[in-house]
């Protein structure tokens, strides 16, 4: 089965790369440019995972993954943190909240890739 | 009236005051009690049976020579506002008992000094609480009908019994507590209710004789006015008589302040400064009224009897001649309270005289020393008591002695002679430091003998010897010595010559003596107390002089006699706690030793305090330098004090200042956090972005060329965000921290807009957004153009990054104001939400409006565009109320 993907972030160049290297992988991978899009893509497809940018305009990182994890259909969903917030206390604050795993910019292309898989096998 | 009758009536009526006496002991703190009303009125304690009755008597004999008497008080009220509250002042501070007191206080607290006033106060005052009596004994002889009847001994006599209960009345009230400084405030009240009783019922008779028994005042004058000697009656006599009125209202003025039971009501009784400001418009009205229908009922009286009767009683024996029984006996009650309130205040006030400055200080201390303290205060009380029916028993035998066969006119100003000795102490004691003891002493002494040379001794003399000799020829024969005509002077009445005599021979020794002699340290630092008293008021415990050793043990034992020893520990714990000290200090400074006797004084007098206190202090006598060293030692004391409280407000201030700086301090701390966190997040963006390019190209050799060219695209786009991002937080860090210079020179506003308009327009081609330049006339003024180039610039390109593609339309406007020029930016895109007014011009703030995706801006646009404006000392905002689109607008002010 194709795994499904759906990358939010409002940096365009860096959804380019990740998009381009997800696809060359095997994902079916969906864009969002902030939080409100997201949702509203998740209301037609669910994706085995959301790759999440924190700092975005209307609904931010933070409000998404909270929607996810309190919608029951939606709960299971993999999300990960892909954020320039590295303080400690940022990263706390994201996986309490629910995110299943808390990456960091500038990132390693190949690693994020691993990290993905990984969640999803 | 039947004598009974009249005796039951009495009866009832002291009762009620006893009762009225005991509510407002009862109610001490009751607004009743407490009021200017109550205060005016007990001062008119001034008028006593003299007023109620004599007036009219020297109206009837000799005209209006009754009047100086009451113009004097009236002229001296106004006065009282700055006099009389000096007075209350320092007697309120000194706990102050009777004028006793007060005199001898200033000078030193001078014990002979404070007995010397007691005993002229006690000649002034005797004859004059006797004249009460006569008057009592003789209106109640008229009023019972009863003149046939001479009593033979005190047994059988009613004004013996009368003088008995006023005795038993004033010791019960008056000796309340051991503390004579205390107030009576039971006393105060009847004075008051007797002041407000007799000007009533003296007022029903005027108006009962005027308008009744006559037919007006018109009426009384017309038939008055045919009589023989009515010249004489209603003029003054040349230039004679007008000296005499002078004399007399100099005298009345002295007196009202003088007078013991002036004192005692006026300064004493005061509870509240501030009544005095009603009291000296209200007391000289009380006056008037009492004087308005004396002239009157004289002259109806005379009319009526002609001269076969005793004209100071024509109030009573008016209306009994026409049957009039009830109106007579309130004429009688109304001339009674006039009594009882004149002799059981002026009993008060003599009685705590000679208990304090005669009694214990001259012979009962010792006893005191030895006593329990319990006792200490009863014997206090038992002497006052003993005294109050002394001197009630003393005035009544004067009366039977000498009083029966003088006028109660001339009684009245014997007294007031004799009191008015006290004057030059008194008054120029209060303004003038160098007044000393030696010149009050020998003043009062000399001018008191002159007055009984020239006013007492004639008429006793005549009285024993039954000629007239002395006041014929003089004394010796001696012409310069008669006593009614001293040294030639010879137009004078008999009052008036003894009082010009006596003070002028008083008031000469009191000057000469004071320059003189300096008297101690003691006696000037009092003066300067009395004199300075404002000065004084805020360290009175400390103001006194005194060198010594003395022991807080000692000083306690001293106390304890008198307060008992509970009063006596508190006391000294209050005295502790206020300076600071330690609860168990050894040695007494003259704080204390000043604070006890203060403490004391209330008690048992100035005098005796000073006396008591000095039994167990070792005072050293000091020289003037050292005083002058110590005034010295705390005038710098005070200056120190006053530096170090100045330094010490400083401190606070700079305290304040610090705290407020430091809180500005951890705010740009956080601020420079916030703005150092936001940086990095920006900078990281770019930097991910070219890093995450990189990676796929380098992995990727199979990349078609199209897809590796856009990913090359991405990492030149990223690399210039970048190197724009860090130009922009060098310039904004720069702008901030006010290393910026701007480089002003004249330019054309209008070549720098085309200019900018130029910079940005291949972008505005791309997006075929149409720029405006409105205003084509030049206009130059200095600035820098690099800096406003990039302002231009900055708001030219978000207003591109606003506008929709094609339809996008702006327009750069300049106009002249006053000494300021406006430039506008106006586009027709999508406008600024109202609630991000206030934040377009924070840094790193990014609207949600606009339209460009992200690579294009550095949240830093705005922020710096502010800081250059104002930098020019210009004004940035955005337009508000704007249709459509938004409209930034910014000033650069010229001179």
């Amino acid at each position: 089965m194709t795994k499904k993907i759906l990358i939010v972030d409002d940096e365009p160049n860096i959804v380019m790369s990740l998009e381009y290297t997800f696809k060359k992988q095997g994902f079916e991978v969906f864009i969002a440019r902030d939080g409100s899009e997201a949702l509203e893509i998740l209301k037609h497809h669910t994706p085995n995972v959301v790759l999440l940018d924190i700092m975005m305009p209307n609904v931010d990182g933070y409000q998404t993954l909270t929607f996810i994890k309190e919608t029951e259909s939606l709960k299971h969903i993999k999300v990960v943190f892909l954020t320039a917030k590295n303080k400690a206390s940022d990263v706390e604050k994201g996986l309490s909240l629910g995110a299943d795993k808390y990456l960091t910019k500038p990132f390693s292309v190949k690693k994020i890739v691993s990290e993905i898989q990984e969640l999803v096998t | 009236m039947n004598s009974y009758a009249v005796i039951i009536i009495i009866i009832i009526y002291l009762a009620m005051l006893f009762y009225i006496a005991f509510l407002a002991e009862k109610k001490r703190q009751s607004k009743w009690v407490n009021n200017p009303y109550v205060y005016t009125l007990s001062l008119a304690v001034y008028c006593s049976a003299w007023t109620y009755y004599g007036s009219v008597g020297i109206a009837a004999n000799s005209g209006i020579h009754f009047l100086p008497i009451y113009l004097g008080p009236v002229i001296a009220a106004p006065l009282w506002i700055v006099m009389l509250r000096k007075i209350i002042r320092i007697s309120k501070q000194h706990k102050i008992s009777s004028i006793a007191d007060f005199i001898s206080l200033r000078y030193g607290n001078n014990r002979f000094l404070g007995a010397l006033v007691t005993v002229i106060c006690l000649f002034g005052t005797l004859p004059y609480i006797s004249l009460q009596l006569k008057a009592v004994s003789e209106t109640f002889e008229i009023i019972s009908g009863d003149n046939s009847y001479v009593s033979t001994t005190v047994i059988d006599d009613s004004t013996f019994y009368i003088a008995l209960l006023l005795a038993i009345f004033a010791a019960f009230f008056g000796t309340q507590n051991t503390d004579a400084s205390e107030k009576h405030k039971g006393i105060v009240a009847t004075v008051a209710l007797e002041s407000m009783l007799k000007l009533l019922f003296f007022l029903a008779i005027g108006t009962y004789i005027t308008f009744y028994l006559f037919d007006g005042t018109s009426d009384i004058y017309e038939k008055i006015s045919v009589t023989d000697n009515f010249k004489e009656l209603t003029t003054l006599g040349k230039v004679e008589d007008g000296f005499n009125w002078f004399f007399m209202i100099g005298l009345s003025f002295m007196v009202v302040f003088l007078l013991p039971r002036q004192f005692q009501v006026a300064v004493l009784e005061n509870n509240r400064e501030k009544h005095l400001k009603k009291a000296i418009w209200l007391f000289p009205l009380y006056l008037l009224l009492f004087n308005i229908f004396v002239i009157f009922i004289a002259w109806a009286g005379k009319l009526t009897f002609g001269s076969t009767e005793n004209a100071e009683y024509y109030t009573l024996l008016l209306p009994l001649e026409h049957g009039n029984t009830f109106l007579a006996t309130l004429v009688f009650l109304g001339g009674f309270s006039a009594v009882i309130s004149m002799v059981v205040v002026s009993t008060l006030a003599l009685s705590t005289m000679v208990s304090n400055n005669l009694v214990i200080p001259y012979g009962f201390l010792d006893k005191f020393i030895k006593n329990q303290p319990e006792r200490n205060s009863k014997y206090i009380k038992t002497i006052r008591r003993v005294s109050i029916f002394t001197i009630i028993i003393a005035a009544y035998f004067f009366y039977v002695i000498f009083s029966k066969a003088l006028s109660l006119y001339s009684i009245g100003l014997i007294s007031f002679v004799i009191i008015s000795q006290l004057a030059p102490s008194f008054f120029i004691g209060l303004y003038w430091n160098r007044g000393s003891s030696k010149g009050a002493i020998i003043g009062m002494i000399v001018g008191f003998c002159v007055a009984i040379y020239t006013l007492v001794l004639p008429f006793t003399l005549e009285a024993y010897t039954g000629t007239d000799d002395f006041r014929q020829y003089g004394l010796l024969g001696i012409e310069a010595l008669k006593p009614y005509a001293l040294f030639g002077i010879d137009f004078l009445s008999p009052p008036a010559h003894a009082f010009f005599w006596s003070i002028t021979f008083n008031l000469f020794s009191y000057l000469m003596f004071s320059l003189m002699s300096k008297g101690n340290y003691r006696e000037r630092n009092y003066a300067e107390m009395y004199v300075d008293s404002k000065n004084f008021t805020n360290l009175q415990d400390s103001a006194l002089v005194w060198k010594g050793e003395a022991y807080v043990a000692d000083i306690k034992n001293v106390l304890a006699r008198f307060l008992g020893e509970k009063r006596a520990t508190r006391a000294l714990k209050i005295f502790f706690t206020k300076y600071k000290l330690s609860q168990d200090t050894q040695l007494a400074d003259a704080r204390l030793i000043n604070f006890s006797e203060k403490l004391l004084t209330g008690s048992i007098g100035s005098a005796s305090a000073k006396i008591l206190i000095a039994s167990v202090v070792k005072e050293e006598q000091i020289s003037l330098v050292e005083v002058l060293k110590i005034l010295e030692e705390s005038k710098e004391n005070i200056v120190s004090n006053k530096v170090l409280l100045e330094k010490s407000n400083e401190l606070s201030q700079l305290t304040f200042q610090l705290k407020e700086a430091n809180e500005e301090l951890i705010d740009k701390d956080k601020q420079k956090d916030e703005f150092l966190d936001t940086v990095a997040h920006e900078l990281k963006t770019p930097i991910t972005g070219i890093r995450a390019a990189a990676e796929v190209i380098l992995d990727d050799e199979e990349m078609p060329k199209e897809i590796k060219a856009q990913f090359l695209k991405n990492i030149l786009q990223d690399s210039d965000r970048l190197g724009r991002l860090i130009n922009n937080i060098l310039d904004f860090e720069k702008l901030e921290t006010g290393g910026l210079h701007l480089d002003l020179q004249p330019q054309d506003i209008q070549k720098t807009i085309g200019k900018a308009i130029a910079s940005v327009s291949q972008i505005a081609a791309k997006k075929e957004v149409l720029i405006v330049n409105n205003n084509m006339h030049p206009f130059v003024i200095n600035y820098d153009e690099d800096r406003i180039l990039q302002v231009l610039t900055n708001l030219l390109s978000n207003a591109i990054k606003f506008c929709e593609t094609k339809t996008g339309k702006i327009i750069v406007d300049y106009k002249i104001g006053n000494q300021v020029v406006e430039i506008s930016v106006a586009d027709n895109g999508k406008g600024i939400p109202e609630e991000d007014f206030i934040y377009i011009f924070d840094k790193f703030y990014q609207s949600k409006n606009q339209n460009t995706r992200k690579p294009e801006g550095s949240g830093l646009g705005l922020a710096i565009t502010k800081q250059i404006v104002e930098k020019h000392k210009g004004k940035i905002w955005a337009k508000k109320d704007i249709k459509n689109g938004a409209t930034l607008v910014f000033t650069i002010p010229f001179e």
